[in-house]
Parts: structure tokens; C-alpha cells; sequence
């Protein structure tokens, strides 16, 4: 509540929102703190979240490329990895333990702290006000809190890479009872603590962007822009939050158990377990019960992730096809069918814990019918590139990637969704190329995409297109050439998460591919740092923009001045009178959401 | 705040909150249902747990022990202590009632006996928590039999003590806040902002707590 005292403006209903900025205006003495670390501008807090994570992708990445390298090599010695690494890597080899870790590692960092708070933190803060028409968040105070809790949780999260026992290494899911029983494993002890804690502070952080959205989506939309004239960016962004406040807190819930079943000798998860032979007394708990609570939230987690990457993708298709977008208002239902169906599908993954068959039966339903919004979508963005004017930006190729990704990754999980199927993959490699190609390459896809499309607004400056190619096909290429080949080996029942292959007759016969992959990974590893340097040497040094609407997009953040400062506009909100969509109408390339509809204008 | 507002006014076309709300309320409202879902969470949990177990602890077996009263008197303490924290709610819709004409004695007044029935709240399940302590329940500790007669698990514990400490510690926090706000109150903030907005967000909070305690006496203590 304390935001209220530094927003007595918004208090008054129906006052037009903008006029209580302008009293704002006279006391802008900012300084260095201010602007750039305690920062209350939504801009400024979009790109903390986009630094913050790609500081994260980059550590997640290197730790994928470490793994890679005991998959791909598990007998050779890499002598700079025990520099690296100590203990973890003694004699060049890196642990089990470690190995363990680093797969954990990578999938929390890779799902919580990259495609969800580098991914919908960014965009949903530059772009939200931007594109509705609001100086800033409902409330920036409590958007700066957000990002302040992502950021306390990233150091704890951080900090458990060095403590002696090493990081949680029980996987991304952290079921119980790996997690709950510290005497499990090493990972398992204090590393999982403070996991836990860097989650839970992660959720807070979570909870307190999304209410923010929610509201400033719902309230603060300028005069004209009704909720059927938003770009499909901000319908994503809204459902992305709302998807989170919904499901976040059952983890939470979960978590709380969790912590109690660690610390306080609850059963909640646990019931008839023998830890070296010796029987634990805890009794009547179920760990499947973790699994539904984690799932609650890690089901619709994957559209908290895959949704921000549609909207954008959505925008940058149709801008760059200089065409409207094919099906607008399917595009909305679509998105909204997704939330709903997001909640009732969790079960499928736990087809094969026991899950009774009848009850998987609706699960296997509710799951294939996420297919048909899913067609529904890209169906449109193929209709809205078909016959445009296609302009081949770095945006666009990423966004195009994103379609292409999200195709092939969709498809399998056809595959995965029917319960007798998944006895067969469950676990295996198959559901690793699946998720990564459908969830995390396409979203990273779609923040590519977002970060070229939208770095000009940013930063006032250009990203280095020849290097934006070069990014973009290594890394298009690469993805397919790492995780179409796990398909086979996951068709071939080679499970996921083990520590060593060539020690199992099945398995053998995929040395050389497993090589193969990870070669691959460590390219495209290389070239995401190329894209970093292009990041930030293009901050300073890239081209500059000269004009304010350099896409010729009918967006508002295109009607700002080319470096806004914090409140967006200099003089009013604009009013805005159309659809965001309006290109190639009546002979004229693109009309501005700001002009009003003509008298002879054609209807679209 | 409502405003009188011309009938035929387009809610959702921009400028203007759709449901003629400031932000604060709104996120307050989203905030709730965010926080019903925790609760949803725990207390599905707990009856997961429970139907899947053979036999449970009957709640009129552990709960039946008054103050100076002694044992035999299954459920009047917990009564008691629903009693109190609905009439809280009562005094707290009194509380948002004097904002609404501005009446800033009566603000105060109604929130003081809201704070007073939340710590006796607290208080009663202090001595709810203590007593069954003394009787030998913790967490991964539970004196009582099941039902049926044969041992229980300690899950009936487990969960009493984590859900109805997370209430409490929800009515905890709504105490501190009502007090902050009673402070903010008293000191005229309320008074020169022209409205008493923040009372009634407080009030949604105080009410949804009020609400959740409703389920869990339902859950724990009735069925």
C-alpha cells in the first residue's frame, strides 16, 4: 500500500489519467541511482530485466555447453574445466554430481530466469505502456519492487553455485523425494535451500510485475484505445500475467510443503522411504501430490513463456509483410483459449506416475484440443506473411524462425500428449528436442526477434544487421541440427538426464551423434556471445536512428520522440482512433493508429 | 468513487478504468484471487491427503477444550474464534461505511474494534496452538488416534498447523496493516486525499481472510 502515497493521482477515478503526469514534470532532478539502478521508468526497468537475463542465457548457456561436452566426449579430459570447475571436474573430468547440477541448473535458469523474467519482464514493461498509451505501470513503484526481488533471488540463485555441497542437482522439477530428504544427495542439501529460497523470492518478484500488467492493461489504455484495438502484443502480455497470478502461487503453496517436509519433519511428500538401508519414520504423504502442485503452475509456466514470443511475433510478421494480421480477433481467442486450456492440462505429465487411465483419458483431450487454437494462430501468421511485401529485417528472420520452431515443436507434442504413447517417451530424448524446439528455441526466438524489432525505441540506436544474420542463421540452422537428431534417440528409448551413455549397449550405437550435437551446441553457444557484443557494442556505438518510426508500424511507442524520456510523451497522450494493424489500406503503406478514420475510408 | 457517469458511457474504449475503479483496488482484487489460489492449493492438498488415507482423526475428538472450561466441549472454542473474526468483518464494513461519508471519528472507531477482534482471533489461536501443543501435536508429531481407532499418520497435524498458520499469519499482517491504516487515519492522510479508497482495499483484504477462514473451518473442524 505504500505505492499510495506516491500515486495520489491515480486515486481519482475518471479523471483522464494523463493529466496527473504532468505535475510530475517539474521534478525530474534525477540522479545517477535514480535513474539508472532504483529506477521507477518502465523502460529502464525493461532493460534491467532484459540485462539480468542475458547474463543469466549466457551462464545457463555455458552450462548446457559443459554438459554437452561429458555427453558428447565423456572419456576425454579438458584440463581448463578442472580450472573452471575444482572438485567438480577433477582431472578434467567433469562429476556426476556436477553434471547433475548443471542439467538442474540449466533448466531453472533457463525457464524462471530467462524466458520468464528476461522474457515477459522485459517486453511486458517497455512495450505495455508504450503500446496502450500510459506515461508509465499503474504503479512504477511496485514494478521496481518486482524487478528488485528478481534480482535478490538471481544472487541467491547465484550464490548456490558455491557453496561446497553445489547447487540443487535434483532437476528443474525438483521433485521430492530428491528434494525434500537432504541426506539424498549433496545437491540436496543446503544448495536446495537456497533454491527454494531464490523460487519463492522469484514469485513475489513474479506477482508483482503481473498485477502491475494486469492493471495497467485494464486501466490505463489511453482515450480510444478499447481492448479490440490493442496490438496482440498487449493481449499476449495480458494473459501472459494473468496466467502467472493464477498458477504461481500453487507452486508457492507447494513450496511451503516442501520446506516443511526439509526442515520441520512433515510428511507431506514423503511416506515409506529407506536411505541406506535405515527406514525413515515418515509415513502417509504422497509425492505425487508435489508433482500436481508443481505441475499447476509448470504447465501453464510453458505459456507464461511461449505467449509474450507469439505477440511479438505476431506484430513484427505483420509490420515487416507490411500487411494487417490475418484473423485478429481469432489471434484474441486463440490466445484466450490457451489460458483457459493451459490450467486443465498439468496431468500430462504424469501419465505414467499412475495416474489413473480413465482421468489421463481427459488429460489426453484436453491436451490435443491446445492443438487447435495453436493451428488457429499459425495458420494466421502464415496467412498474414502469404503475398506481403516481406521486408527480411533480423526481426523478421527471428520471427519467421519462431513460426518455423514452434511448427516442428508443436507437432511432437501431439506425439507426447497421448498417454499410451508417452510410456514409451516419457523421459526420454524425445521430450527434451520437443520442449526445447516448441518452448525454449522459439521463445528465445521470439525475444530475438523482439530485442532487433524493438532495440531502436530502446537504446535510439540500431543492432548491427550484418551480425544480426550472421546470428540469426547459425543459430536457426543449429538449433534444428542439435535437437532434431535427439527425436531418434528419444524414439529409441534413450532416457534424459543420465550422466553416461556409452556404458549401455542401446545406447552406444549414438556416440558419434551425441558428438555431433554437441559440437553443434558449442557453435551456437559461440555465436549467442556474438550477439551479446553486438548488444552492447551497439548501445554506444551503433547506428543511430533518425527518425522516429523507423518500421513504419502503426504502433503508438513509434509516436514517441526517438530517446523518450520517463512519462513517454512530451506533450499529451495521443488519442487513438483505429486498429493497430491498418497496412497496405487504400493505396497507403501504413496508417497510424493516432489518425482518425477518413470519411471514405473502406472498412477492413 | 463511483462517479455519476452518463449511461451510455463506452467503458471499455480507453481513458478511463472499465469498472470505474482506481488501480489500487483493481491489483487488490487480482492480488486476492492470486492469494485464493495458494489457499486452494493447501487445502486441496489436504484433502488429497486425507481421502487417500484408510481413517483421519475425528475433529470433535481433538478440538473440545474452552479456556478455564476443561475438556468435553467439542468445537465451542473454535465457534468462538469464528465468531470474533466475523464480526470483525462486520466492524470493518462499518469501518468503510463512515469513510464513505467522509466521517473520520468513525473511521477510526470501527477500525480500532476490527484490530481488537483480529488480535483476539490471534489470540484464541495462540491458545488453540499452545493447548494442542501441551497435548503433544507438532509438526511430524500427532497424539491423536484416527477415527477408526488405529494410529494416525502425522499429517492431521502437519496440515493443521501449516494452513492454519498461514491464515494466521494472513491475519497477522491484516492487523499491522489495519493499524498502519488506522495511524494513517488519525493523522488526516485519508482526510486532506478527500477519500477513504484505501480503508475499503483494506477491507477486501480483511474480508477475503475472513472468507478463507470460513473454508478452513469448514475443512479442519467440521467435516
Amino acid at each position: 500500500m505504500s505505492n499510495e502515497t506516491s500515486h495520489v493521482h491515480s486515486s481519482t477515478v475518471s479523471v483522464p489519467h494523463e493529466t496527473h503526469h504532468e505535475v510530475h514534470h517539474g521534478h525530474h532532478h534525477e540522479t545517477f541511482l535514480t535513474k539508472y539502478v532504483f529506477s521507477q521508468d518502465h523502460k529502464t526497468i525493461a532493460k534491467q530485466f532484459l540485462i539480468t537475463g542475458m547474463f543469466w542465457a549466457l551462464l545457463g548457456g555455458l552450462f548446457s555447453v559443459i554438459f554437452r561436452l561429458q555427453l558428447g566426449f565423456p572419456d576425454a579430459k579438458f584440463p581448463w574445466m578442472e580450472a573452471l570447475l575444482g572438485e567438480w571436474a577433477k582431472g578434467g573430468q567433469l562429476q556426476a554430481e556436477a553434471y547433475y547440477a548443471l542439467v538442474t541448473m540449466h533448466g531453472t535458469v533457463l525457464v524462471f530466469f530467462v524466458l520468464t523474467a528476461g522474457l515477459s519482464g522485459t517486453f511486458s514493461n517497455f512495450l505495455i505502456p508504450l503500446q496502450v498509451g500510459a506515461r508509465d505501470m499503474a504503479s512504477p513503484f511496485m514494478n521496481m519492487l518486482s524487478y528488485w526481488f528478481f534480482f535478490i533471488a538471481s544472487v541467491v540463485m547465484l550464490s548456490s553455485l558455491f557453496v561446497q555441497t553445489g547447487p540443487f542437482s535434483g532437476g528443474w522439477t525438483a521433485y521430492p523425494p530428491l528434494s525434500a530428504l537432504g541426506e539424498a544427495s549433496p545437491g540436496s542439501k543446503v544448495g536446495m535451500d537456497l533454491w527454494l529460497v531464490s523460487m519463492a523470492l522469484f514469485v513475489v518478484s513474479s506477482l508483482l510485475g503481473g498485477l502491475n500488467y494486469i492493471a495497467t492493461v485494464l486501466n490505463m489504455r489511453t482515450k480510444g484505445m478499447s481492448m479490440t484495438r490493442m496490438p496482440l502484443t498487449i493481449w499476449a502480455f495480458f494473459f501472459t500475467a494473468v496466467l502467472g497470478v493464477l498458477s504461481f502461487p500453487v507452486l508457492f503453496s507447494g513450496f511451503i510443503l516442501l520446506i516443511f517436509d526439509r526442515h520441520f519433519g512433515t510428511s507431506f511428500y514423503l511416506s515409506d522411504i529407506y536411505i541406506n538401508g535405515q527406514a525413515l519414520p515418515n509415513e502417509g504423504g504422497s509425492a505425487i501430490l508435489y508433482q500436481h502442485l508443481f505441475w499447476f503452475l509448470g504447465h501453464p509456466e510453458v505459456y507464461i513463456i511461449l505467449l509474450p514470443a507469439m505477440g511479438m511475433a505476431s506484430e513484427i510478421l505483420s509490420v515487416n509483410s507490411r500487411k494487417p494480421i490475418f484473423g485478429y480477433m481469432a489471434m484474441i481467442g486463440s490466445l484466450f483459449a490457451i489460458t483457459i486450456l493451459a490450467f486443465l492440462v498439468w496431468a500430462h505429465h504424469m501419465f505414467v506416475t499412475g495416474l489413473n487411465p480413465f482421468l489421463g483419458a481427459f488429460f489426453v483431450l484436453l491436451t490435443l484440443l491446445i492443438a487447435v487454437p495453436s493451428a488457429i494462430k499459425v495458420f494466421n501468421w502464415l496467412t498474414t506473411i502469404w503475398r506481403g511485401n516481406i521486408r527480411f529485417t533480423p526481426a523478421m528472420l527471428f520471427a519467421l524462425g519462431f513460426v518455423s520452431l514452434f511448427i516442428s515443436g508443436g507437432l511432437t507434442g501431439i506425439f507426447l500428449g497421448n498417454s499410451a504413447l508417452d510410456i514409451q517417451l516419457h523421459d526420454t530424448y524425445f521430450v527434451i528436442a520437443h520442449f526445447h524446439i516448441v518452448m525454449g528455441v522459439a521463445s528465445m526466438f521470439g525475444m530475438f526477434a523482439g530485442i532487433y524489432h524493438w532495440y531502436p525505441k530502446m537504446y535510439g540506436r540500431y543492432l548491427n544487421n550484418t551480425l544480426g544474420y550472421i546470428h540469426f542463421w547459425i543459430t536457426m540452422v543449429g538449433a534444428y541440427l542439435i535437437f532434431w537428431p535427439m527425436h531418434y534417440e528419444g524414439l529409441a528409448g534413450m532416457p534424459r538426464r543420465y550422466y553416461k551413455y556409452d556404458i549401455w549397449e542401446s545406447f552406444k550405437q549414438f556416440g558419434e551423434l551425441n558428438k555431433f550435437i554437441s559440437i553443434v551446441a558449442i557453435i551456437v553457444f559461440l555465436v549467442q556471445i556474438l550477439f551479446i557484443f553486438n548488444f552492447f557494442y551497439s548501445i554506444w556505438k551503433g547506428r543511430k536512428v533518425t527518425t522516429q518510426n523507423p518500421w513504419g508500424a502503426n504502433t503508438l511507442e513509434w509516436t514517441t520522440p526517438i530517446n523518450p524520456g520517463h512519462g513517454n510523451w512530451d506533450g499529451e497522450i495521443p488519442e487513438v482512433h483505429r486498429w493497430a494493424y491498418d497496412y497496405g489500406k487504400d493505396g497507403q503503406d501504413h496508417i497510424a493508429q493516432t489518425v482518425p478514420v477518413g470519411a471514405n475510408e473502406s472498412k477492413h | 468513487m463511483a462517479q455519476t457517469v452518463a449511461a451510455n458511457t463506452k467503458w471499455w474504449s480507453g481513458g478511463k478504468s472499465p469498472f470505474n475503479v482506481e488501480y489500487g483496488k483493481l491489483m487488490m482484487w487480482y492480488f486476492l484471487m492470486s492469494d485464493a489460489f495458494t489457499f486452494g492449493a493447501f487445502l486441496i492438498a489436504y484433502g488429497t491427503v486425507r481421502v487417500s488415507s484408510p481413517s483421519w482423526p475425528d475433529p470433535n475428538f481433538v478440538f473440545q477444550s474452552f479456556p478455564f472450561l476443561g475438556s468435553g466441549l467439542p468445537l465451542v472454542f473454535v465457534s468462538l474464534m469464528t465468531f470474533i473474526l466475523i464480526v470483525s468483518s462486520v466492524t470493518m464494513v462499518l469501518a468503510v461505511h463512515e469513510g464513505h461519508h467522509g466521517n473520520k471519528k468513525g473511521v477510526i472507531k470501527w477500525m480500532l474494534w476490527t484490530i481488537i477482534g483480529g488480535l483476539a482471533f490471534l489470540g484464541c489461536q495462540a491458545w488453540e496452538w499452545t493447548h494442542l501443543h501441551h497435548e503433544g501435536a507438532w509438526w511430524g508429531h500427532n497424539p491423536f488416534p484416527n477415527a477408526d481407532g488405529t494410529v494416525a499418520s502425522t499429517n492431521f497435524s502437519n496440515f493443521f498447523f501449516t494452513i492454519t498458520g498461514f491464515h494466521g499469519f494472513h491475519v497477522f499482517s491484516g492487523v499491522v496493516i489495519n493499524i498502519i491504516i488506522t495511524i494513517m487515519t488519525w493523522r488526516g492522510v485519508f482526510e486532506r486525499r478527500g477519500h477513504y479508497l484505501m480503508i475499503e482495499k483494506v477491507g477486501l483484504y480483511w474480508h477475503f481472510v475472513d472468507l478463507v477462514w470460513v473454508f478452513v473451518f469448514l475443512f479442519f473442524y467440521l467435516v
